[in-house]
């Protein structure tokens, strides 16, 4: 926020809409990173960190910065957190943080570091903002947002901003080429091997019996029976628990009068 | 008659807050009544594509059937999973349908108009990115769709859920690619200013002949229209991309464990969302809420006051039909061939049309003349040598029918030979012999039995 605070100091003044917006989304901002922190399901701790970017978004829709804020929610909300929310998703709904240490002295470490970070940050910026003096949004924005903005993207950091897009397409080409499998020709099964391996012993080329055939429900759950009486676990699905009705499900529930 | 005056961002930050409260409040209404509108739609024109009536009993001709199905869907038992993560599985409904409404919030209706003694533009409000207001609603729109999968804490949504995350990512890149064109050619991002773009078409020098070229960008950047209406069905999970929802397949998709009120949300959201698309469709694409070029040349008028609204509306009612008929007509797409279509396909042919159109405007704004057909020939022959000396792919023999039998390898299943002769069924002469006495009037063919093909 260093350099709004720099720019508002340099208009001389901060209107009420504005400030108000400040301690409300800021306030949220603080609330959505906490959030993010201490959440016990990753899920959660993702969608507290959407609302942080959501509220980041805003702070530069409100700088007189809309092309970014718009960017931001589009790319960093929409998109990113988009994929760490699938990958979430993925590994399971249950996988909650486990208490249990693994790394010694981890947390201890990690506080450290984090302190570190963040002072290496500050100073660097500190050090980088000292000698510039504020311009104000209104010179800063003078051919337009997305003008100025695109004019020192394509001019004066084109080098920067084409040096990170190698470094993004590298990153991403480095994934495939870790996760992709080839796969060769001989690999491929044809029909008449698909077809020996149905027919091979030990495998039942017919369809399954489908479940209830035979039986007097239509349950999913009831095992079909087979022409000689026996019941055929084999055509109902392993996920559904086998189970008896208790004793109150089995009662009337007295809505026949 | 006065001209149409077309609104500058100015014009809505002067909007005193009663009148921004209005149009607030007329926007919302608008939606909800195209809804209903566009559900009762879209039932009747898919009926008479099947010839089935459709829905007829409420109402006149049955157009408020959607108006009771509304008022029924939140007085029905609301069924909440035991394994429904709570506070998401709220949260998404929510989430979907308030993206979709605040979409609408650039979308331009009409010119600049007196409302309440008010000069006031009729649309909500403009920003100058306010295109990209709208990508980011759809954007977190997907939120809602991904929570509901993921919350509802069963197999089919989650699956749904992750399949329309991924759809609607990879599509929504088409999707700002093909706006690319529009921003580059009307300079502006603010829908306003597109729509003003599109007022009329600029005389261009082409060989010295003065040609107007089309003012609506669908003429003028067909690659780009066409594809932002592909990856806009793709966008809204509608057929034939409607595989998050794919009942064959997921149930219902992200919403099957969804009932009453929540579920009514979802498919609010939908529906605004098909809107929502086809309002975009016509303010960057077909001139906005303009009049269709031959109406102003007869009636001058066309383009002033509240007329603006009925042009807006027809515009979005074709595009809406186009919604429909395509669900009326097309097979659903099997789910890697659609992904392939969005990234091999509609992405690299959008950037080989930015980068054309690109080069074509720095050659139109800097080149010289004697440059400029200098670079078009070169290009044009270029273009011609790769396509002529594009080596073509080997032709596969055509093998004959004896052959492929015999190219097949050892072990495949039996097949008949080719000239064989089925002797007609014994049993099946038998039956058409009794059944000849039957016959009642007309030559009796009894007699013959035997030429009778079974």
């Amino acid at each position: 926020m260093t350099a709004t605070v720099l720019a508002a100091e340099a208009a001389g003044r901060v209107s009420a809409g504005e400030a108000w917006a400040f301690w409300i989304l800021g306030a949220l901002a603080v609330v959505g990173a906490l959030g993010m922190v201490l959440a016990r399901n990753a899920v959660h701790s993702a969608l507290w960190l959407v609302v942080t970017m959501l509220c980041l978004g805003f702070f530069y829709v409100i700088n007189a910065a809309p092309f970014l804020g718009a960017v931001q929610i589009i790319v960093y909300t929409g998109a990113i957190m988009m994929l760490f929310l699938f990958v979430l998703m993925l590994v399971g709904r249950d996988a909650s943080d486990s208490l249990i240490e693994t790394l010694r002295g981890q947390r201890v470490v990690a506080v450290l570091l984090g302190l570190g970070f963040a002072g290496l940050v500050a100073t660097g910026l500190g050090r980088a903002l000292d000698g510039t003096t504020a311009v104000g949004l209104t010179e800063a924005n003078a051919p337009g947002n997305v003008q100025a903005i695109a004019g020192l993207l394509f001019s004066r950091y084109v080098l920067a901003f084409e040096i990170t897009s190698a470094l993004l397409i590298t990153a991403a080409v480095g994934a495939m080429v870790l996760a992709h499998v080839e796969r060769g020709k001989e690999d491929r099964s044809d029909q008449v091997e698909r077809m020996r391996q149905r027919f091979a012993p030990g495998s039942y080329p017919a369809p399954k019996a489908g479940p209830g055939v035979y039986a007097n429900t239509m349950s999913v759950a009831v095992p079909a029976r087979l022409p000689d009486g026996s019941q055929s676990e084999r055509s109902i699905s392993k996920i559904l628990p086998q189970r008896e009705l208790t004793a109150p499900e089995a009662a009337p529930k007295g809505t026949e009068k | 008659m006065i001209l149409a005056e077309d609104p500058t961002l100015q014009t809505f930050e002067n909007d005193v807050w009663w009148i921004v409260l209005i149009k607030l409040l007329g926007v919302f209404v608008v939606l909800l009544l195209l809804t209903l509108f566009t559900i009762n739609y879209e039932r009747k024109v898919v009926a008479r594509m099947a010839v089935r009536p459709g829905p007829n009993q409420v109402g006149p001709k049955g157009w408020l059937q959607s108006l009771t199905d509304g008022v029924k869907l939140p007085f029905k038992e609301e069924i909440i999973p035991k394994t429904a993560d709570k506070v998401v599985y709220f949260i998404a409904p929510v989430i979907s349908a308030m993206c979709a409404f605040t979409a609408f919030a650039v979308i331009p209706f009409g010119p600049v108009v007196t409302m309440f003694g008010q000069r006031t533009a009729l649309q909500l409000t403009d920003v100058p990115v306010s295109v990209l207001i709208v990508l980011a609603c759809a954007s977190i729109g997907i939120y809602g769709i991904v929570l509901a999968g993921w919350a509802s804490g069963s197999t089919y949504p989650l699956l749904g859920g992750l399949r329309s995350s991924a759809q609607m990512i990879s599509y929504e890149v088409a999707m700002g690619l093909s706006f690319v064109a529009v921003f580059m050619t009307a300079g502006s991002m603010s829908t306003s200013e597109i729509v003003k773009a599109q007022a009329g078409g600029d005389p261009q020098e082409i060989f010295g002949m003065e040609v107007t070229a089309p003012s609506w960008y669908a003429v003028l950047l067909l690659p780009s229209f066409v594809i932002y209406c592909i990856s806009a069905v793709g966008e809204t999970n509608r057929a034939p991309f409607d595989l998050p929802e794919a009942e064959s397949e997921l149930v219902g998709g992200f919403h099957t464990e969804y009932s009453s009120f929540k579920f009514a949300l979802f498919f609010l959201a939908e529906y605004i969302n098909m809107i929502t698309v086809s309002a975009i469709c016509t303010t960057l694409f077909l001139g906005g809420w303009r009049a269709p070029a031959p109406i102003t040349t007869i009636w001058a008028g066309a383009n002033s006051g509240y007329w603006p609204l009925m042009w807006w509306l027809v515009k979005v009612l074709i595009l809406l039909f186009g919604f429909i008929w395509l669900r009326a007509t097309l097979p659903r797409l099997r789910y890697d061939q659609f992904m392939r279509f969005g990234w091999k396909v509609l992405i690299p042919v959008n950037l080989v049309w930015i980068l054309f159109l690109a080069g074509v405007r720095v050659i139109n704004d800097e080149a010289s003349r004697g440059t400029r057909i200098i670079l078009i020939v070169g290009i044009a022959t270029v273009v011609l040598l790769i396509a002529l000396l594009w080596p073509s792919a080997k032709k596969a023999p055509q093998l004959s029918v004896e052959e492929q039998i015999q190219a097949r390898p050892q072990g495949s299943f039996p097949v008949p030979p080719l000239d064989l002769q089925v002797p007609p069924s014994p049993r099946a002469r038998r039956a058409v012999a009794e059944r000849a006495p039957a016959t009642v009037g007309g030559d009796s063919r009894g007699d013959e039995p035997a030429d009778k093909e079974v």
